[in-house]
């Protein structure tokens, strides 16, 4: 029967990290939705498990293989199972290939659910159904930042943010784990990624602010601010199907002392290496869809900084409106006191002006604390990104140079292209799938993310004005109330 | 009745539109006036209608450009059956003019409190507002100042009844030498004149005492409130000026953007819209300005009432001082004593008495000066009660009115704060339904 638990899972033999698949090599291979296999949606059986996935995702017209994506195959099967029809069939025939079909203990719907509602641990649940573009993915490895703590020992003053830890992923060997780690940390795991994944576009960190006293470091706000972007960060990390797996991040997750050594060297190669972009080596021809990324990288990040100008100029104009407001809700308080008919009233208009200032300054706080910093994140974002296009500039470079001075050396002495070239041009082409992936992934989170983060902003906005609304149609109760009372008892 | 009222009504109006000729024809007006009594604007419609520029030379033959005011009067439910509306009857004036007819009126009523003109010079002005006198948002403004003050003499017990200002709505040429003629300039010479002798009253009232206080508080509160409103203006204008850049950025932003493109390019839109909606918001907010601006000058009627009244209580004082002295002279000559040292004194020590017959003629002289005395003082008693009485009247007129109007006014600002957050939710939500669809 049917009613088994995801321990199958473990068993099914999944392919350590070394083995994946690459996209490069995938498309080498026939990449045809496959009809010899399709997924039947018979009530609360499935009647066959793959072993292996291959997602293919149609974004723009172009089609990008993503093997990584296979990985969580099982769990990718799972949700198809838990959720309605509609759903099963977008998962079938036309967009999933089976490369290996495997047959394999099949989980119950009812024990899919139950483990899909135990691993959304935010409201990401609305996110995927709000969104279509990101159901393609499935997440089996949930983190959460947060409960950040104030260190202080001889040495030095720091904070440590809980990491938690919820996975099926059978890399690791407990479902839940939790650590503490500092902003150091998160600087490591994300200079290891980088360095691991060379190919592969890492999410940006928070500003390191390394300059004390310019920030105050130990703030609530401060540290409030940064615990959200390390919390993106993670997850972020956590959610792409290639850096979701990298050991590092297995490490950063569950290790009880991170073993940072290896961190330092690295930190110099990577000096060097930006040092070898900026050295320029005029390309022969960058492919157009490359400079297209490039110019729309340039233009997003000029609009990111004048929204971002934008909005702080807008939060000095709120806070110097605001001063004035409350002295003007003074004066009405003052004025009432030399008054006797109108002192009501007058309290009336003050306490409301006071009540408004209450609103706008709610909407301040919440514009500044969450508006502000997804703008941040993106515009470092968008500098990740340029670094990738320029590492992947470098290596097409690497090979049209090798390319040249091997066709030289052949026209001399006939020898066939040296295997070192090839795998230059692999190299490339590997750089290239992967870049284009990431671009994909990441225009799908940009479109969301900002998304939302507009539609907060109006929904702030929405709320100040709802508040100040009532505010004001409370007063206008209190005085009209009066003035019937004072018609009524003049014409009795 | 009211029909032969009504009808009354549309035959001054005439009247005061044709030029009068004979004394008899003015009595007739004055004496239908009288008999209206305070209804003046239940018989009659009164209204600033339009104002317009023009060009003139002024006495020193300068040329200049000034504005005048149409007032048009039209007697109120006149009509009668199947009739159509009368044509109103219309002249036009200048501010000076205003100026003059309440110069005449702050005079010849100086226990009432009167109605303040609109500001000369825009004042308590936030920075977009212009500070010139012939902006068409400042001279629209006047104008509706300008009504409001013709309304407020219209509607007042006594001031309504007075014959210049019915001449000032009927007779654009023969009004100026008729105000002239009542001689009130010569009433304000010395008035001021007074006033520049920096009186002091001995036993000031002490209610008059408090209103004068409540008028300087007033005064302040009143000016202070509005500086702070031109700024809070100021800066609430910032804000939302600042959030049209949204528009800007959002349309540059949607030329980079596939399937985010329509949803940003519209919502751009919508933030231009935000941000233009500020210019109404605030235009309206002028008018709740233009309100306590009124009440801001009512405290200098107010003031100069009070300051009426201590004249009068000072005169008052003069004249029972004057009598004190006189009599205490009398009563020296006729005991032969002197109380207090005085140069008469010394010069009766050095030179002798003065004869019977002297004595006696001074004596008569004296007690006649006191009877005159006596019969001044009674009557500046009679004054002084009179303008208390008068005035206290009006100024608890007043305060009623002034409860009444301020209340209206903070109930219409409220209206106004729910309207411009209904139009904020109103653009906000717009917005939101464009990022939704991106």
């Amino acid at each position: 029967m049917s009613v088994g638990t995801p321990k199958g899972l473990a068993s099914s033999g999944q392919k350590p990290i070394t083995e994946i698949l690459h996209p490069l090599s995938a498309t080498e291979e026939p990449l045809s939705p496959g009809p010899d296999v399709t997924i039947n949606y018979t009530g609360d059986r499935v009647p066959f498990h793959p072993h292996k996935l291959t997602v293919q995702f149609d974004v723009q017209g172009k089609t990008t293989p993503d093997v990584a994506v296979s990985l969580s195959a099982q769990l990718f099967v799972f949700f198809a199972c838990e959720c309605d029809v509609t759903r099963a069939c977008r998962v079938s025939p036309q967009e999933v290939g089976l490369t290996n079909g495997a047959p394999s203990e099949t989980p119950s719907p009812a024990s899919a659910s139950l483990l899909l509602s135990r691993l959304q641990l935010d409201d990401n649940l609305e996110a995927d159904t709000m969104d279509p573009y990101a159901s393609t993915e499935t997440r089996d490895l949930f983190v959460i930042v947060d409960d950040p703590k104030k260190h202080v020992s001889t040495m030095e003053t720091y904070i440590t943010y809980r990491v938690s830890t919820k996975t099926t992923r059978i890399e690791f060997d407990l479902p839940e784990y939790c650590v503490r780690r500092r902003y150091q940390d998160f600087d490591w795991l994300r200079i290891k990624l980088e360095d691991s994944q060379p190919t592969h576009l890492i999410p940006p960190l928070p500003e390191k602010f390394v300059m004390k006293g310019v920030v105050d470091r130990f703030s609530e706000e401060f540290v409030e601010t940064r615990m959200k972007a390390l919390d993106k960060f993670l997850k972020r990390v956590a959610d792409h199907p290639v850096l979701s797996f990298n050991p590092y991040l297995n490490a950063f997750l569950t290790a009880k002392d991170l073993n940072k050594r290896q961190g330092l060297a690295l930190l110099t190669k990577v000096g060097e290496s930006v040092k070898n972009v900026a050295g320029g080596y005029k390309l022969r021809a960058r492919p157009p869809e490359f400079c297209a990324m490039g110019e729309y990288l340039d233009t997003f990040s000029q609009k990111l900084g004048t929204i971002d100008r934008i909005a702080q100029r807008i939060l000095r104009e709120q806070s110097e409106y605001l001063t004035e407001v409350r002295e003007y809700g003074a004066v009405y308080s003052s004025w009432a006191a030399s008054e006797e008919e109108l002192q009501q009233p007058l309290e009336g208009v003050a306490g409301s002006v006071t009540a408004c200032c209450g609103a706008l300054e709610e909407l301040s706080d919440n514009m500044s604390q969450d508006f502000l910093p997804v703008l941040r994140e993106y515009i470092l974002y968008i500098e990740s990104m340029k670094n990738v296009l320029r590492k992947r500039d470098l290596s097409q470079a690497e090979y049209e140079g090798r390319l040249e001075a091997a066709i030289l050396r052949r026209q001399e002495d006939k020898m066939p292209m040296p295997a070192e070239v090839e795998k230059c041009q692999d190299k490339v082409e590997c750089f290239n799938a992967d870049l284009k992936a990431d671009w994909e992934r990441w225009q799908r989170n940009k479109r969301q993310d900002f998304k939302q983060l507009l539609i907060g902003m109006a929904d702030k906005n929405i709320n100040h004005y709802e508040k100040c609304q009532a505010a004001w149609e409370s007063l206008i109760t209190v005085l009209q109330d009066k003035q019937t009372e004072d018609n009524t008892s003049d014409t009795n | 009745m009211i029909m032969a009222d009504s009808g009354s009504g549309e035959e001054v109006a005439v009247i005061g539109n044709t030029d009068i000729t004979s004394v008899e024809s003015e009595n007739n007006i004055i004496n239908t006036m009288v008999e209206r009594g305070t209804a003046l604007l239940r018989k009659m419609e009164i209204s600033v209608a339009e104002a317009e520029k023009r060009t003139g030379k002024n006495t020193v033959n300068m040329q200049e450009i000034y504005t005048v005011y149409l007032i048009e009067i039209r007697p109120a439910e006149s009509v009668p059956e199947g009739g159509t509306p009368a044509a109103p009857d219309t002249l036009w004036r200048r501010y000076s003019e205003f100026e003059l007819l309440r110069t005449y009126l702050l005079v010849t009523y100086s226990y009432i409190i009167i109605p303040p003109l609109p500001e000369k010079r825009a004042e308590f002005v936030w920075h977009k507002l212009s500070a010139d006198n012939l902006d068409p948002d400042f001279v629209e403004r006047r104008r509706v100042g300008l009504e409001n003050f013709l309304l407020r003499v219209a509607s007042h017990p006594v001031l309504s009844n007075d014959k210049i200002f019915f001449l000032f709505l009927t007779e654009e040429k023969g009004w100026r030498d008729a105000v002239l003629e009542t001689g009130f300039q010569d009433k304000v010479d010395s008035r001021l004149k007074s006033l520049n002798a920096m009186f002091r009253v001995k036993n000031p009232d002490k209610r008059f005492a408090a209103l004068k206080h409540y008028s300087d508080d007033l005064n302040t509160v009143i000016s202070q409130l509005l500086r702070v409103r031109a700024r809070v203006a100021d800066r609430l204008y910032g804000v939302y000026k600042v959030h049209g850049n949204y528009g800007r950025v959002f349309s540059e932003w949607s030329a980079i953007e596939k399937e985010m493109g329509d949803g940003l390019q519209s919502a751009g839109h919508h933030m231009d819209t935000f941000a233009a909606s500020i210019d109404d918001i605030l235009e309206e907010e002028e008018h709740y300005a233009d309100q306590l601006k009124e009440y801001l000058f009512y405290t200098e009627a107010v003031r100069s009432v009070c300051r009426k009244h201590d004249l009068i209580q000072y005169e008052l004082e003069m004249a029972a001082q004057d009598l004190t002295y006189k009599k205490q002279q009398k009563e020296e000559l006729a005991t032969g004593t002197v109380r207090i040292f005085s140069l008469k004194g010394m010069t009766t020590k050095l030179f002798g008495q003065e004869s019977q017959e002297q004595r006696e003629s001074r004596i008569a002289a004296l007690e006649q000066s006191i009877q005159e005395g006596e019969e001044l003082l009674k009557e500046k008693n009679a004054e002084c009660q009179e303008f208390v009485r008068t005035a206290w009247e009006d100024i608890d007129r007043f305060k009623e009115q002034k409860d009444k109007d301020l209340r209206e006014a903070l109930i219409s600002y409220a209206i106004m704060q729910i309207s411009m957050c209904k139009k904020g939710i109103q653009v906000w939500s717009n917005a939101k339904e464009c990022f939704n669809k991106m």
